[in-house]
């Protein structure tokens, strides 16, 4: 019965070595180890054995299922192994086919770049203003020591409406109001974005609508130099800590110093390039001290106050910071260009 | 202003300096210098020949020979093609091994047979802009004075070695409209000591007064008017070098009268005009306002209808000039003129300019004047001038001034302290550097006390008037560079965007996050735009430009729509028919038919959606955009900036689809605020702009700034299970499905937590004037458990309210 027992599990093994499948697996498990199978017959006739025989036999006979049991489980792993292999190699998907993205859109650069002046400045203690686009003539030109025929008027030329009413021709106008509007109180720190318009044919560098952003600043003691250091400290956050200012006499009838402001070229770094026609420089801010006559008309008394204002072209600046070349781009709104600005 | 280098050194020594060295120090100190440009365009070896002989060709009819003269031990023989050439004149000429402007290379040559040894030159081929030039040399060869010396380098004689600054002036800067004043400029900037013309007349013994009176009847317009008489002139052409100064500043040379007082108007920026002497009555001068409709024919021969705000020089009988814009052809100098009478005078600024304005005629003199010439040059340029006419016209210069002045100058005198000018520029300087910059802008000042002085303005810097003028001449003449930056002192403040600047920016950010793309448009547009598309303002008058560029710019917008389909246009033209966009801006309203006060401007956003949802790739099938994607947007929008009871209104405005548009409203406590519209636009227009289907949104953004609410207020999660029960009816095609919501929201009350439409449908199934609808209904308590019974019972409140509202037919 012993011999019986050992042949059983010979013939058991050999038989599982051939098996590949679960189902066959399943079958030889049936086979050996089920009701029906020889071990359980060869089992039932232990009853015939002696009373010496059975515990020798019985353990015999559970090493035999033992050894059937473990082949049976350890082809059952391999297969199970393999089995999940070849699901996994079926469920293999085309990963260089495209994503599905949910659509992106993107805030228009002009706007991307006011946002970012105006949260330099804010961080810097300002407020934001904002005023109408149709001044009235004193606001636009009076009021900032231009009156009707001063010859600075030519400078700019106007979209007129009525003889009084006109296009602003600059956001400074938001500047008058603002002062009038705190009635002398300091200080006064704004800046002042918006749209603006001149008579220009529109072409590759002109547009007879435009944006600006202009700073205002008025309390006791202003400086010259702290016009220097808030524009030095404003093109450092906008440009890079290496950046430097430069500042070159000129006119504006509305300060007095003025000057234009001068940014380390950011392609060549300061060395010349064709950008900054060789120079290392790059006019992008005209500025000054408030002119006595606009904050006396203003309400503030020269004597004791002083300020300083700037102001910049926003086209002009994103068209260096994006490389535009051409500032209709800005108002064509074709899709592959504004779809360029997705980047946050 | 157009400097030439080399005149300018006469006036002072800029020796160690190039041209754009110079130019360099000029713009840094305030003086922008445009381009420094370069006579002399590439040209060697060309010089004077004296032309010995000149005869025909003998093969070419066309074709002259030439014996020329080019101060080398043999003449030259040359062939020449110019219509001009003749025995006798002095040319330019390229010798064999000569350069011409364009690396053009002279060498001997062979012409129909003939050898020729160089080649006479015309202006245009030395490099010369010959709009300058009298036209017939224009098209010949250069013919110079028979004075000039043979085989001179023609660099020299013609001026070519010059540098010419192009200075591009500020408003401000009209002293340096001359040749003087840009001198005292550079005398300033360098340090060094200026020299003026020499002024001094000598007079014949005959009394100008005698021969010329001067009388002025507006001395609100005309200043000072001062004359002198010269006698005998003789007309010839000026002398070269002066007519290369001339031709340098681009000013065209006429003959010795006029160009000496257009070389002294660049010498001291004062114009002058010479007027013939017998052709005014008796030698009178009558300077006087212009009648209305007075007519007169000016120098270019063009007859000027004037009114009463124009200034003239008349002769007590006739106008014989527009003062300070251009004089009369009545009394213009001529070949046979023989007396002169000079006029030196300072009209009003702006007097000038609006009649030159008014005339369209600008002139070198007018610009001069619009700027206000400086008074005490008046006597100064009109001694100049007389005294050149006397050496460079034969002219007798009659003795005395015959002269008008009205206005004595005021002295400007400013107070200044060292201590105001620290204090605003953030400087530390000494009195002494200071002092320095007077003296080096050659102002007088007086010393008060230690820290004070008086500074004496002298009339040639009109700009100057208050103390900071004079910071600024500091801070310029100092350096800008030296002025340190600083931190501003005094208390600092908090900075920050306002609600709305707040809430601009999250609709932005919304509506980018969710595809679309910001657009800036033109706020002019075309009336007929306005007409097709008013808008939600269509009571508004349209405001108009007074002067537009173009008619497609003549107008304010009154919705951000038109720009919005012309933008989806221009993209479609271009392959791209996907558009979904936005703009937030101005549009601009009145009632009043012609403006008077400023117009309101309102604030809008406006969304296009036009194409496909989404680009169709290998998972995403084509799905054109509907009326249900741009209410989405809103919707979302909304809820994110905080606004509920959005409510959505059949209507049918002006441009939209009247069966597919809502009025977009809100709810609050008192009343119903209409923000704008959403829907399809109007089939027609998409039509005539070759659009596909549009859908357009339009809400005015105040109210919502107002209304919005970035509060969070958090709220228990619920403690107790929800029962959902669905319902599926059958009701009449037109029924708003809202309806059946806003019925169940009734009458289910807070025990619904919320409804979904998630199923309609028509077809087959249904009658043809029917849909079916699902809905899916969410029931909870907050305190407690809810029992079937009490859903069961509330939902079948639900259900018959249902069907006897709207005669609907329950679905099993
Ligand atoms: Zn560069």
């Amino acid at each position: 019965m012993k011999e019986q027992l050992e042949a059983l599990k010979l013939e058991a093994l050999k038989e599982l070595e051939g098996v590949n499948d679960s189902k066959s697996l399943n079958d030889l498990r049936v086979k050996y180890l089920g009701k029906k199978g020889p071990l359980t017959e060869i089992l039932r006739g232990m009853g015939k054995l002696s009373n010496e025989e059975r515990p020798v036999i019985g353990q015999v006979a559970n090493e035999v299922r033992a050894a059937i049991g473990n082949g049976i489980q350890m082809k059952q792993d391999e297969i199970s192994q393999r089995e999940l292999e070849n699901r996994l190699k079926e469920e293999t998907i085309d990963i260089t086919l495209p994503g599905r993205k949910p659509s992106q859109g993107a805030i228009h650069p002009l706007n991307k770049v006011i946002q970012d002046i105006e949260d330099i400045f804010v961080g810097m203690g300002y407020t934001v203003e904002e005023g109408p686009e149709v001044e009235q003539d004193y606001y636009n030109f009076e009021a900032l020591n231009l009156p009707k025929d001063h010859p600075a008027r030519d400078m700019q030329d106007t979209f007129y409406i009525t003889e009084e009413l006109l296009m602003r021709t600059h956001t400074s106008p938001v500047q008058i109001r603002t002062m009038e509007a705190k009635k002398g109180e300091v200080p006064v720190k704004i800046i002042c974005p918006g749209r603006v318009y001149r008579r220009d044919d529109d072409d590759a560098t002109h547009s007879h609508v435009f944006t600006q952003i202009e700073g205002l600043v008025i309390d006791k003691n202003v400086r010259m130099s702290d016009l220097k250091g808030t524009l030095l400290q404003f093109v450092q956050e906008m440009y890079g800590k290496d950046t430097q200012i430069r500042l070159r006499p000129s006119f504006f009838p509305f300060t007095e110093p003025s000057a234009e402001v001068d940014v380390t070229c950011a392609s060549c770094k300061g060395d010349g390039c064709r950008i900054c026609k060789q120079t290392g420089w790059i006019e992008i801010l005209g500025s000054g001290m408030v002119h006595p006559r606009v904050l006396e008309m203003a309400g503030y008394d020269p004597n004791e106050y002083s300020g300083f204002a700037f102001g910049m072209g926003v086209e002009r600046i994103a068209m260096l910071k994006y490389g535009i070349d051409d500032i209709r781009h800005f108002f064509t709104n074709d899709l592959r260009f504004l779809n360029q600005f997705v980047r946050i | 202003m157009k400097v030439s280098y080399q005149w300018l050194a006469e006036y002072v020594d800029v020796s160690g300096y190039s041209a754009s060295e110079i130019a360099e120090k000029l713009t840094r100190s305030g003086v922008e210098v445009d381009v420094v440009e370069k006579l002399n365009k590439g040209i060697t070896n060309v010089v004077v020949g004296y032309v010995k002989t000149c005869e025909k060709h003998p093969n070419a009819d066309k074709l002259s020979l030439c014996t020329v003269d080019v101060g080398q031990e043999e003449d030259l023989q040359i062939i020449c093609g110019a219509k001009n050439i003749a025995a006798g004149q002095k040319v330019p000429v390229a010798v064999p091994g000569a350069v011409l402007p364009g690396n053009f290379k002279i060498k001997k040559a062979k012409l129909r047979g003939v050898e020729s040894y160089g080649m006479i030159c015309s202006a245009k081929e030395l490099g010369m802009n010959d709009r300058m030039l009298p036209k017939e040399i224009q098209e010949g060869i250069l013919v110079l004075p028979a004075e000039t010396n043979v085989g001179e380098d023609i660099l020299e004689v013609l001026g070519l070695n010059d540098e010419v600054l192009e200075l591009e002036l500020t408003p401000n800067r009209s002293d340096c409209l001359s040749m003087v004043g840009t001198a005292y400029e550079i005398g300033a900037i360098l340090g060094r000591e200026i020299k003026l013309p020499e002024t001094e007349v000598n007079s014949s013994d005959k009394i100008a007064s005698t021969k010329i009176s001067v009388k002025n009847v507006s001395p609100e317009h005309c200043h000072h008017y001062s004359a002198r008489y010269i006698e005998e002139v003789s007309i010839e052409p000026s002398p070269l070098w002066m007519q290369n100064r001339l031709m340098a500043a681009g000013i065209r040379p006429i003959n010795n009268i006029v160009d000496i007082t257009n070389y002294v108007m660049l010498e001291y920026g004062q114009p002058l005009h010479a007027f013939d002497a017998d052709q005014l009555n008796d030698g009178h001068i009558e300077v006087r306002l212009a009648n209305k409709n007075e007519k007169m024919i000016t120098l270019d021969n063009e007859e000027r209808t004037l009114d009463e705000l124009m200034l003239l020089i008349t002769d007590g009988t006739k106008p014989v000039a527009i003062a300070g814009v251009m004089g009369g052809a009545n009394s213009e100098v001529q070949v046979q003129t023989k007396n002169i009478l000079l006029e030196s005078a300072k009209f009003s600024g702006s007097s000038v300019r609006i009649t030159s304005k008014k005339l369209g005629l600008r002139s070198e003199s007018s610009l001069r004047f619009e700027k206000e010439v400086n008074p005490e040059n008046v006597t100064v340029a009109l001694n100049r001038a007389a005294a050149l006419l006397s050496q460079y016209a034969n002219g007798k210069v009659a003795d005395g001034i015959v002269e008008e002045l009205s206005t004595q100058n005021p002295a400007t005198n400013i107070q200044i302290s060292l201590q105001k000018i620290n204090d605003y520029l953030g400087t530390d300087l000494t009195k002494q550097d200071a002092l320095n910059v007077f003296d080096r802008l050659q102002f007088s000042y007086t010393e008060m006390d230690e820290n004070t002085v008086i500074v004496h303005v002298p009339t040639r810097r009109g700009d100057i008037t208050r103390d900071v003028d004079l910071i600024e001449e500091v801070a310029r003449l100092h350096g800008y560079d030296h002025i340190p930056t600083s931190l501003m002192v005094g208390a600092t403040t908090p900075g920050s965007l306002s609600k709305d600047q707040k809430i601009r920016r999250a609709i932005r950010r919304i509506l980018t996050d969710e595809g679309l793309y910001e657009t800036v448009n033109y706020s002019f547009t075309h009336p007929s735009q306005i007409k097709r598309f008013p808008g939600m303002y269509a009571q508004t008058k349209q405001i108009s430009l007074a002067m537009p560029m173009s008619e497609d710019r003549s107008t304010l917008r009154t919705s951000l729509v038109p720009h919005l389909l012309d933008v989806a246009s221009y993209n479609k033209n271009r392959n791209q028919s996907d558009v979904r966009i936005f703009e937030i801006g101005n549009v601009f309203l009145t009632e009043e038919q012609s403006l008077s006060s400023q117009p309101e401007e309102k604030e809008l956003l406006s969304i296009l959606l036009t194409g496909n949802r989404a680009a169709a790739n290998w998972s995403v099938q084509e799905n054109n955009v509907d009326f249900y994607d741009l209410k989405g947007h809103i919707e979302t929008l909304f809820e994110a900036i905080g606004i509920s009871n959005l409510q959505f209104v059949s209507a049918s405005p002006e441009g939209f689809h009247p069966g597919r548009t809502a009025s977009i409203q809100i709810k609050t406590d008192d009343k119903v605020i209409v923000l704008g519209s959403l829907g399809q636009l109007h089939p027609s227009i998409q039509q005539e702009k070759d659009l596909d289907e549009v859908y357009i949104l339009e809400i005015m953004l105040e109210e919502v700034y107002q209304l919005a609410n970035f509060d969070i207020q958090y709220t228990t999660l619920p403690k107790y299970p929800a029962i959902g029960r669905d319902i599926a009816v059958v009701v009449d095609r037109s029924l708003q499905i809202g309806e059946i919501v806003d019925s169940i929201k009734e009458t289910a009350k807070e025990l619904l937590e919320s409804v979904q439409v998630f199923d309609i449908y028509t077809g087959e199934k249904v009658e043809s004037n029917k849909k079916s609808v699902a809905l899916s209904l969410v029931y909870r308590h907050l305190e407690r458990t809810l029992t079937d019974e009490e859903v069961t019972e509330l939902h079948g409140k639900v259900v018959e309210k249902i069907e006897k509202s709207f005669q609907a037919q329950l679905r099993k």
